[in-house]
């Protein structure tokens, strides 16, 4: 099993006609994944890479049924692209682009605190069930399958975890990157909670920076909920205090979100926290071996 | 966007916002002739974007147009944590008889707009919020962009017995979320927020910090930036679409996405260098950007070793490639490069560069090790 996409996810891609839309569309393609449709206003009725294109999410859902969206449009246009996808009720909501307004993510919160949808990002590389499928910007081919759930705030960081833990042999379950903008859908602890319940995933990778508060919440919630071997790496300790590191989340906002305190908070929680990501699988090996 | 206490004052009076009367003055002779318009005493404050200017001396109420002129002269002479006073505000002082907070921001987790509100204003405001939370007023907006007045009600009788205090400490608040939404804001901050010697409510500070992302909706905000706080090379950086942060040490680092760019240089930190700058070159880079980085690291003499980390995702490696043999051809790159190369694409990029002679490496581990090396 793997958590929230699958073999039979059917995904559109929101802005298929843009360079990197069109691109990763064929990626995901090519992987597997079965992108059923596309969405460019004032552009349907075209195909890219085979795919049909839609004008809207509305009659892309009536004509694909599909039950997954991914956004790659600019960060202009993002918020009504999720708020589309929330109106018409998609369950599964990824948005990749990256530089959308805070207060845009205020609108969105609250259309999704209303419905049933769950958003992924913004500002996220998306996720992957290796083996079955990715929805997002992830190079496919590092990934293995297997029954470590990895979860990040950060897109290239996660691959770097993921090519160490093929690179040992040890499979994924599934991939989860959250975001790194300070209002995002989808946070730690939802995913801890689905990969504690997911039968098929044995120890979780769990990837954090500086600033913000939510590795701390993560360590309560392990600390209480999670039974299974969580192995952390958290990034910038060498990052200067008050200094914006390109990421909203990333600034350092109190002497709670350095990254030396977040390790200390988790390592309290009964997490192993290593110091470069290569470790990852031997301290996960040690984990399942108790 | 952080922006001076002088340029959010003129939004507060901009939205209606009751401030003291007053103006910014960059001369002695500038704040004299604030001073006879306003009355003795005022109050001078050095404009700087650092926090504590307080405790370094650079607040001061002045009695006199003598004090005021000698008092001027020293806080513009004044080093606030690195950074040299250029301008001043003037202000009459007010005669405060009690402080309160206000602000309204943005509570991440929650993804809510929050209005914090509290009758102990002040400097100890954050002080309060650890001791004393139950003082500290939280009041969400529950994801529209209005006040509902009748729920706010029953928190302003809280704050205030008085009841034309409590109406009009809701108009004010009304006028401070005005400002929050119209000019997409993370920050919009009184403190304190006080009763005069009148007993009218007036905002005796003003902190606004604007959201970087909504920037481009606002080509006044953009030029509020104070480029005296902003690093040259930094914003050239920003400019070309690259995010680049400089720090001390000698290896320099170009990597793309900010987690891996951070994990980067706490990488070369643990193998015993020193990272030279935090660069992270984006998502989606065309060629063009690596040349652009290239160039703005190379203007550090400290350099020793550039390290290029790339995991391609949305990036694609023979991009980079490109870049780097462009950079090749144009510039002069007097240090080692290391690189290291994986994921979208990485077969073609590496192809493109052993063509080229270059040794590429696909072990992060590796590839910092010999970029440390190359240092010593």
């Amino acid at each position: 099993m793997s958590i929230l996409i699958n073999e039979k996810t059917k995904v559109i891609v929101q802005g298929i006609t843009g360079r990197d839309g069109s691109f990763h569309a064929k990626q995901m393609l090519d992987y597997g994944t079965k992108v059923v449709g596309g969405v460019t206003p004032g552009k349907g009725g075209q195909e890219v890479n085979g795919i049909p294109v839609f004008n809207s999410v509305k009659e892309a859902k009536e004509k694909t049924g599909c039950d997954a969206a991914v956004i790659y449009v600019p960060a202009k246009f993002a918020k009504d692209a999720m708020l589309e996808d929330i109106a018409n009720g998609i369950p599964l909501i990824i948005c990749i682009t990256e530089g959308v307004p805070v207060l845009d993510m205020v609108e969105v919160k609250k259309a999704l605190a209303q419905s049933n949808c769950r958003l992924i990002g913004p500002n996220c590389p998306g996720l992957i069930s290796p083996g079955k499928a990715k929805i997002g910007i992830m190079p496919g081919h590092i990934h293995k399958a297997g029954d470590v759930g990895v979860v990040s705030r950060s897109g290239t960081l996660t691959y770097e975890v993921v090519f160490n833990l093929t690179a040992q042999g040890m499979g994924q379950s599934s991939c989860v990157g959250l975001g790194g903008d300070p209002i995002i859908g989808t946070r730690f602890v939802d995913v801890l909670q689905m990969f504690q319940d997911d039968p098929d995933t044995k120890a979780i990778v769990m990837v954090g920076e500086i600033g913000g508060g939510d590795e701390q919440l993560a360590a309560e919630f392990i600390k209480k909920h999670v039974t299974k071997p969580v192995v952390s790496f958290i990034a910038g300790r060498t990052a200067p205090a008050g200094k914006r590191m390109g990421h909203a989340g990333a600034i350092i906002s109190s002497g709670d979100s350095t990254a030396e305190t977040k390790m200390q908070i988790l390592r309290d929680a009964g997490v192993t926290v290593i110091d470069f990501p290569d470790e990852i699988p031997q301290a996960l090996a040690a984990g399942l071996k108790k | 966007m952080k922006i001076h206490e002088y340029q959010a004052r003129n939004l507060f009076v901009e939205y209606g916002i009751p401030v003291a009367q007053g103006d910014v003055a960059d001369t002695p002779e500038a704040a004299v002739a604030i001073a006879q318009k306003t009355g003795f005493p005022v109050v001078i404050k050095a404009q700087v974007l650092v926090g504590g200017r307080g405790k370094a001396g650079g607040v001061k109420v002045v009695g006199t147009e003598a004090e005021l002129i000698s008092e001027f002269k020293r806080i513009k002479a004044l080093n606030i944590k690195g950074y040299t006073v250029e301008r001043l505000l003037v202000a009459k002082a007010i005669d405060i008889k009690k402080e309160y907070y206000l602000a309204v921001t943005i509570d991440n987790i929650k993804g809510d707009v929050v209005i914090i509100a509290s009758a102990d204003g002040g400097v100890e405001i954050e002080e309060t919020a650890k001791t004393h939370p139950d003082r500290i007023i939280k009041f969400y907006l529950g994801g529209v962009k209005s006040l509902d007045e009748a729920r706010w009600a029953p928190v302003a009788a809280q704050l205030f017995s008085d009841i034309r205090l409590q109406k009009s400490s809701t108009a004010i608040l009304q006028k401070l979320l005005k400002l929050f939404f119209e000019k997409d804001c993370s920050l919009a901050e009184i403190n304190p927020f006080v009763i005069n010697g009148e007993g009218n409510l007036i905002a005796a500070d003003a902190k606004v910090i604007f959201d970087d992302n909504a920037l481009d909706k606002h080509p006044d905000e953009i030029a509020m930036r104070d480029m005296k706080y902003e690093d040259a090379d930094e914003l050239e950086a920003k400019e070309k679409g690259l995010s680049f942060v400089k720090l001390e040490g000698n290896v320099g680092c170009i990597v793309n996405g900010a987690g891996l760019a951070m994990g980067t240089m706490d990488a070369v930190n643990l193998l015993g260098g020193k990272p030279a700058n935090f660069l992270d070159v984006g998502g989606s880079s065309n060629p063009e950007k690596v040349l652009n980085a290239l160039k703005i690291i190379l203007r550090n003499k400290d350099i020793k070793v550039i390290l290029i980390n790339i995991f391609g995702g949305i990036t694609r490696c023979d991009d980079i490639a490109n870049g780097i043999l462009t950079a090749l051809k144009q510039i002069n790159i007097p240090v080692p490069l290391v690189i290291r190369l994986t994921g979208t694409n990485e077969k073609e990029a590496k192809a493109l560069l052993t063509s080229a002679g270059l040794t590429t490496f696909t072990s992060m581990r590796q590839a910092v090790t010999e970029a440390v090396k190359a240092t010593k």
